[in-house]
């Protein structure tokens, strides 16, 4: 004991400056943890959290029996499927592209308009949509002048996850593939030069060479994909969406805002959500961490 | 490699015809919607209402600029938004900057604690709830440090910082330590000033997140003055009407009928994101170098 006492006196400076650090930890992410004990409570305002009485599971029991909930549940396992079918797979291919582009001047230009609009938020981003997909919006003015009949693309809620998958892959998929972009850039050029010599074709290196040294990047971007599967986007849908399209656009997050602050459910069956939904992320994360593994690549944790 | 160069610059092949192609097409996708944007703001009423405002301008009509000039609000919005920026980004640095340095040391007791702590808080959180309800708590309803605070540290960003600094020589470190100087002079004096291009980036990165907040300002702020601007930008686009009806007394809305809602919305947005441009070359420059490429595997 004395000797950790005199080993942490060595390193006194070192601690001082961690604590910051772990002030920001403790305050902004662990004290709210334990308001997860919410979600057994019934919230009495002036009691705070500690105080309130507990009801064991009457607000997972009140949650289940709300058909918002369930059609929201179903909605963000449907979204987060379609994205890691469409817009993971996509951010693959286009780093594969520019990677062919065999002139670095091209290739930088490339990677700079792609990249642009990560840097831009959804809410600048749906006023771009709105404008340019509304009733007298520009993509409606060129249907039009081809004499097809105009579309409510943004209050159809036959085409709301069509217009999430793809916007989403506009602002992202430039910044999706940067990652993969450095990875290939790490690749030895004498791997190609030998596959030349055995007289391997464009294609036959792509697959021999360039895809083999991403696949562990891609592994771990699809676990973190999986791990997310329960949020569904969260900052996109709530820009885009309105009650034209909650039948399939409606997610958990959404749902839990609108009625926690909106519809007037408890804090306590809100909180409910919120943890059910943790959980699952959690578990999903492990499961595709453990596949990943099980498959013989290298897990995140 | 530049073998591989050579040979191909003699002749253009077919996949190089179809993979320009494509690009292209992808560049001219993702400028247009921008440039329409920019378009539409100074464009005049009578080319909006016409619907004609296409593809080259057909007016260059600044009101729409000059009437979010003049609006007290969005002069608000913006003092916020700066606020929040400047000294967000500069309280983001310094926790990030300590807490890595700190933590790209091994050997001293606590530190893999503090690690697997550190890194728990990325795959489970309290959920909003809770979170709304601590903040609450803090008495951070209505006060412009909860748009700083609560993401004083973007973990992931912390992750790379501790990634660069464990690439540092520790020759330097040992030389000063011999000099007498403490970890707090180290870090000031030595490792700060060799690490300027990292620093410089994830500044940039913090910069660009904090002027794009806007979902703690619409969560946390009911005085509508300490909306900001993002948030207001939130507003004017899906809530148009009311906005409008609660602002403008004596502004130029009423009194020209000019100013179409189409234009003041696109002008908004371009104000919105005009900062993000200018540091975009800035930006670009340094993630394509692979700063981000150590932090994957945190």
């Amino acid at each position: 004991m004395n000797l950790l006492g005199k080993e942490m006196y060595k390193h006194r400076f070192l601690y001082i400056l961690l604590l910051p650090t772990l002030l920001f930890y403790v305050l902004f992410q662990y004290v709210p943890m334990y308001g997860v004990l919410l979600a057994f409570k019934e919230y009495h305002i002036r009691e705070g959290i500690l105080s309130s009485p507990w009801v064991g599971l009457a607000n997972f029991r009140e949650l289940v029996n709300q058909s918002d909930f369930w059609q929201a549940f179903t909605n963000t396992i449907i979204i987060s499927c379609g994205r890691i079918i469409f817009e993971f797979p996509t951010a693959i291919i286009l780093a594969l592209l520019i990677n062919e582009v065999t002139k670095e001047k091209f290739k930088k230009f490339y990677q700079t308009v792609y990249t642009f609009p990560h840097f831009i938020s959804w809410v600048i981003i749906s006023g771009i949509m709105f404008n340019f997909l509304s009733e007298s919006g520009v993509l409606n003015q060129i249907i039009a002048s081809f004499g097809f009949d105009k579309q409510t693309f943004m209050t159809d809620p036959g085409l709301f996850r069509p217009i999430l998958f793809l916007s989403s892959m506009w602002k992202e998929i430039g910044w999706s593939a940067i990652i993969y972009l450095a990875a290939i850039a790490g690749i030895n050029p004498e791997l190609y030069e030998a596959a030349r010599i055995d007289g391997a074709n464009r294609f036959q290196q792509l697959m021999a060479v360039t895809w083999p040294s991403i696949r562990g990047t891609a592994a771990i971007l699809m676990i973190l994909a999986v791990g997310n599967a329960m949020n569904g986007g969260f900052e996109q849908v709530f820009n885009l969406y309105n009650p034209g399209v909650y039948e399939t656009g409606d997610i958990i997050d959404t749902y839990l805002y609108r009625s926690a602050f909106g519809d007037g459910l408890s804090f306590g069956v809100t909180t409910a959500v919120g943890l059910f939904k943790a959980v699952l992320n959690f578990i999903l994360l492990y499961s595709a961490n453990f596949m990943v593994k099980r498959l013989g690549g290298e897990g995140l944790v | 490699m530049a073998a591989q160069t050579v040979k191909r610059r003699k002749k253009i092949s077919m996949p190089d015809v179809i993979i320009h192609t494509i690009l292209i097409l992808l560049t001219i996708c993702t400028i247009f919607p921008f440039y329409n944007v920019v378009l539409m703001s100074f464009s005049d009423s009578v080319a909006i209402s016409k619907q004609i405002v296409y593809l080259i301008p057909t007016a260059f009509d600044f009101s729409a600029y000059s009437y979010i000039l003049h609006e007290p609000r969005f002069l608000n919005a913006f003092l916020v938004t700066i606020f929040v920026t400047v000294v967000g980004t500069l309280i983001n640095m310094l926790v990030t900057l300590t807490g890595a340095y700190v933590l790209s040391k091994s050997g001293f007791p606590g530190r893999k604690a503090v690690m697997s702590g550190i890194l728990f808080t990325m795959f489970f959180n309290g959920g909003l709830i809770p979170f709304y309800l601590t903040m609450k708590n803090y008495g951070l309803i209505n006060n412009l440090f909860v748009m700083i605070l609560p993401v004083a540290v973007n973990t992931f960003y912390m992750m790379i910082c501790i990634a660069f600094f464990r690439t540092l020589p520790v020759a330097l470190e040992e030389s000063a330590k011999i000099d007498g100087a403490n970890e707090i002079q180290i870090l000031y004096k030595v490792i700060l000033p060799i690490s300027k291009p990292m620093i410089a980036t994830i500044a940039l990165f913090y910069a660009v997140d904090r002027w794009n907040e806007w979902w703690f300002g619409v969560l946390f702020m009911t005085d509508v003055n300490l909306l900001p601007l993002q948030a207001l930008l939130r507003e004017l686009l899906t809530n148009y009407q009311q906005l409008l009806t609660s602002i403008s007394v004596s502004s130029v809305v009423s009194s020209s009928s000019a100013l179409q809602p189409e234009m003041l919305k696109m002008a908004v947005l371009v104000v919105s994101a005009l900062p993000i441009v200018c540091l975009y070359p800035f930006l670009q420059k340094y993630f394509t170098k692979g700063v981000m490429i150590g932090s994957i595997k945190g």
